[in-house]
């Protein structure tokens, strides 16, 4: 799995590419936390366009970057996200408590 | 009836949770599924694969062994680990239940299971193992 990152202001943007699995998951999970840590960032979208495979470790992912930026006050957003993955976001309920938006500039302006 | 078989065999390493799932797709791939179809197997697999890893073998040694199936238009797999067993199944079974929060898992994988695909069976026997028996029926288009 491939990490992009972005910053728009205050946030973070990660654009991931490839599968979203237990494995690759273990690595994303700490170069995200890395960085977040590096640039000082108070919120986070996660673009989804890059992504053709996700099961339940990809929840994890999100919802344990989720956990510690909202400590601090921060948002989530996610964008770009395929039917499939959708779905698995979907059965977690996750997209109640972090919301998927259209566009980049959609998310952050909403903030 | 049309029948056809075949079984995989692999150490549990994170590695070959791609190789799972990619081989159960390629196998799937002689029903002529639809691409969301696919998706659902894939998702299962990788499910049910991860948990024989990271439960049933706690990230140590294994062999993790796929089963499946094909008859005429169903497909069935089988996940088998001999691992520590699952003690309580329903349980388990529960969306959001997890014994690993602080793996960051959601308690989500059976929950996949069940939805992606149309059957799912829970076996298992505390010290011997687990084994997880999915079907699905791919429709004609
Ligand atoms: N093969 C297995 N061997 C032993 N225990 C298992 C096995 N599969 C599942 N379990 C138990 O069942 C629980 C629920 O599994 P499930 O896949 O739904 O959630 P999870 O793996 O904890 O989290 P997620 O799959 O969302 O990352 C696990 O936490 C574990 O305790
Ligand atoms: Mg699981």
């Amino acid at each position: 799995m491939l990490l992009k990152f972005n910053q728009r202001g205050n946030t973070l943007v990660v654009a991931l590419e490839g599968e979203l699995d237990h494995h690759s998951s273990e690595s994303a999970r700490v170069k995200i936390d890395n960085k977040i840590d590096e640039t000082g960032a108070i919120n986070l979208v996660f673009d989804f366009s890059g992504v053709n495979f996700m099961d339940s470790s990809g929840i994890g992912v999100v919802i344990g970057r989720y956990r510690k930026v909202a400590d601090f006050g921060g948002k989530v957003g996610i964008i770009n996200l395929r039917p499939n993955i959708k779905r698995v976001f979907e059965l977690g309920g996750l997209l109640k408590i972090i919301k998927e938006y259209n566009t980049l500039d959609e998310a952050v302006m909403n903030w | 009836m049309f029948e056809n078989e075949m079984k995989v065999e692999f150490p549990s390493k994170s590695q070959n949770e791609s190789f799972a799932r990619i081989v159960v797709a390629a196998f799937a791939s002689q029903l002529d599924p639809t691409l969301e179809e696919l998706s659902d197997v894939k998702t299962a697999v990788s499910e049910a694969v991860t948990n024989a890893i990271i439960h049933g073998y706690e990230n140590g040694s294994g062999i993790v062994t796929i089963k499946c199936k094909i008859s005429d238009r169903t497909l069935t797999v089988e996940v088998l680990d001999n691992g520590k067993g699952i003690e309580n199944i329903d349980l388990a079974r529960q969306p959001l239940y997890t014994s690993k929060p602080e793996l960051e898992r959601s308690g989500m994988g059976f929950t996949v299971m069940e939805t992606f695909m149309d059957s799912l069976i829970v076996e298992s026997e505390i010290g011997k193992g687990t084994r997880i028996l999915m079907t699905k029926e791919f429709k004609l288009i």
